[in-house]
């Protein structure tokens, strides 16, 4: 088993990034001449990071190979791939995947507009930072899974109560940080634009937002990180579909393959959401030279 | 082109008087320099001007048709360009079109770095930017608050150079606030001294231009300074 296992990535290795491997070989040779610059060092080769994960990967399977960690505790991860192709051939795995999704990006959307254009207009209009900044900061300090309890009371365990928890769960990282965001636009570049004649349209557009975009995706970064948390935990106290009803329901019949499925299905959509995340951050924030890719 | 007419303009925040009983007449087209030691309230003579500052006494008028607080921009010491805008988007702002950019970046001679962002170039680079822009909607009046302030002394030559001829051309209304006397003598026609919030000395430069830096042009300087530090 372990050798097929070796086998497999060591051919992986060959056909999926042979030239890698051999370019990282090639630069650790070239680099230990004199003429070491800082971006040719080998480790920063785009694979390395992924050498630990790997490894831990292949430990993982053979100590359950050997039977030194049993699988009834965790199943080795070749077990976890089977399960998971177990349920896509059934469709079972796409239907719950599809559901958690859509409960994620409906939460996100509104609780994310609401907090935006609170943010936005308490950033910008000092009334209404006056009246409605204060009641907004006490009630962000409830964790909002706090009011489960509450919330299934209300709206039961339908798609509601799901939606419900991941809005105000978004709703506020959001909220905090385009609010900063715009209080922290610097003021000489808004005193700038009144002097050449811009419209109050005019430096929202061209000045205060692109100004608080730095502190928005922060904000909605944050936000995609809280959006699953809250859906983990709404999925698995009651749900009929979904990821964490997948991991509930294979618990009870101590389906330790699924089980583990689940965790990792949640660590690839999260994972997913960063990375979408971060592409936006790099688009919009190309003036950036922290952003900037050379 | 319009002129300015302050009448016993006096400007405090707070208890703190800034400027007092400030009458000056400053003529279309001239060029004007206000120099002073820092806090002799320049900047703030500046502000009420370019009407960033109500005044708290006597009246500020612009003299002439068709004069506007509009047609009035200003040069920062710093280059306030906005950094998530390329060079020639930049000076597009306010109603600026895409041609007249690109003919204002082309007098400061930076055409070919309008595609860039503003981080990429240096401080005197981004103040001739900052200028094409203030050049770019044809003012009738150009403020500039320390413009040169930050920039090493080679590259202040160059953008002095600039500034001059860019104002025989178009002869706007200009007013350049400075701490550095050398300046204002080569640049101004007529230097305004500013202490503790009044006008100490007021002198007509009366030179050719280009200006060379000969006795004549020592004596004034020497005659302003001598206003500044005597007290």
């Amino acid at each position: 088993m372990q050798s097929i296992c070796l086998h497999i990535f060591v051919d992986l290795i060959e056909t999926e990034c042979g030239d890698e491997i051999q370019k990282l070989i090639k630069k650790f040779i070239h680099t230990k001449g004199a003429e070491r610059v800082k971006k040719d060092k080998w480790y920063n080769n785009q694979l390395f990071p992924w050498l630990l994960p790997i490894v831990v990967v292949l430990l993982w399977q053979v100590l359950g190979d050997r039977g030194l960690i049993k699988s009834t505790m965790l199943p080795t991860p070749l077990e976890v791939v089977e399960a998971g192709k177990n349920l896509f051939q059934t469709g079972e795995l796409q239907k719950h995947v599809y559901i958690s999704t859509e409960r994620a990006i409906i939460g996100f959307f509104i609780g994310g507009t609401i907090g935006f254009l609170l943010g936005l207009f308490n950033g910008t209009v000092l009334f209404l930072e006056k009246l409605i900044d204060t009641s907004i900061q006490m009630i962000r300090t409830i964790p909002h899974l706090a009011l489960i309890p509450l919330v299934i009371l209300w709206f039961g365990i339908g798609e509601s109560a799901k939606i419900f928890l991941v809005a105000v769960g978004v709703m506020f990282p959001i909220y905090i940080n385009t609010f900063n965001g715009i209080k922290n636009v610097d003021y000489k570049l808004i005193e700038m634009g009144k002097v050449y004649g811009m419209s109050k349209w005019q430096l929202f557009t061209n000045i205060i937002l692109p100004g608080a975009m730095p502190n928005i995706l922060v904000g909605i970064r944050y936000a995609l990180g809280v959006t699953w948390i809250s859906l983990i935990v709404a999925e698995t106290i009651g749900a009929d579909a979904g990821i964490g009803y997948l991991a509930t329901t294979a618990r009870e019949f101590m389906q330790m393959d699924i089980v583990v499925l689940t965790i990792v299905l949640y660590a690839i959509l999260g994972k997913l959401s960063d990375f979408i995340a971060k592409v936006c951050e790099q688009r919009l924030l190309k003036w950036n030279p922290a952003y900037r890719k050379n | 082109m319009f002129g300015i007419e302050l009448k016993n303009v006096g400007k405090r925040f707070g208890a703190n008087e800034v400027l007092r009983d400030i009458d000056l007449s400053i003529p279309k087209g001239s060029f004007t320099a206000i120099v002073g030691k820092s806090g002799c309230g320049k900047s703030t003579l500046l502000r009420v001007i370019a009407g960033l500052e109500e005044v708290t006494s006597g009246s500020l008028a612009y003299t002439g048709a068709e004069a506007k607080k509009s047609n009035i921009r200003i040069m920062f010491q710093d280059d306030r360009l906005l950094p998530w805008k390329n060079i020639l988007k930049n000076i597009a702002i306010g109603g600026v079109n895409k041609v007249d950019a690109e003919i204002a970046l082309e007098k400061v001679g930076l055409r070919d770095k309008k595609g860039d962002w503003p981080d990429e170039l240096s401080g005197g680079q981004k103040q001739r930017v900052a200028l094409a822009r203030a050049l770019a909607s044809s003012p009738d009046v150009l403020l500039f608050d320390e413009p040169l302030g930050a920039l090493d002394a080679l590259t202040r030559m160059d953008m002095q150079h600039l500034m001059e001829g860019l104002w025989q051309e178009q002869h706007f209304t200009s007013i350049l606030v400075t701490h550095d006397v050398s300046e204002a003598v080569y640049l101004a026609d007529r230097v305004i001294v500013l202490d503790e919030g009044g006008v100490k000395l007021d002198q007509e430069i009366d030179l050719g231009r280009p200006r060379e830096r000969d006795d004549k042009f020592t004596s004034y300087e020497k005659k302003i300074l001598d206003q500044i530090v005597g007290g």
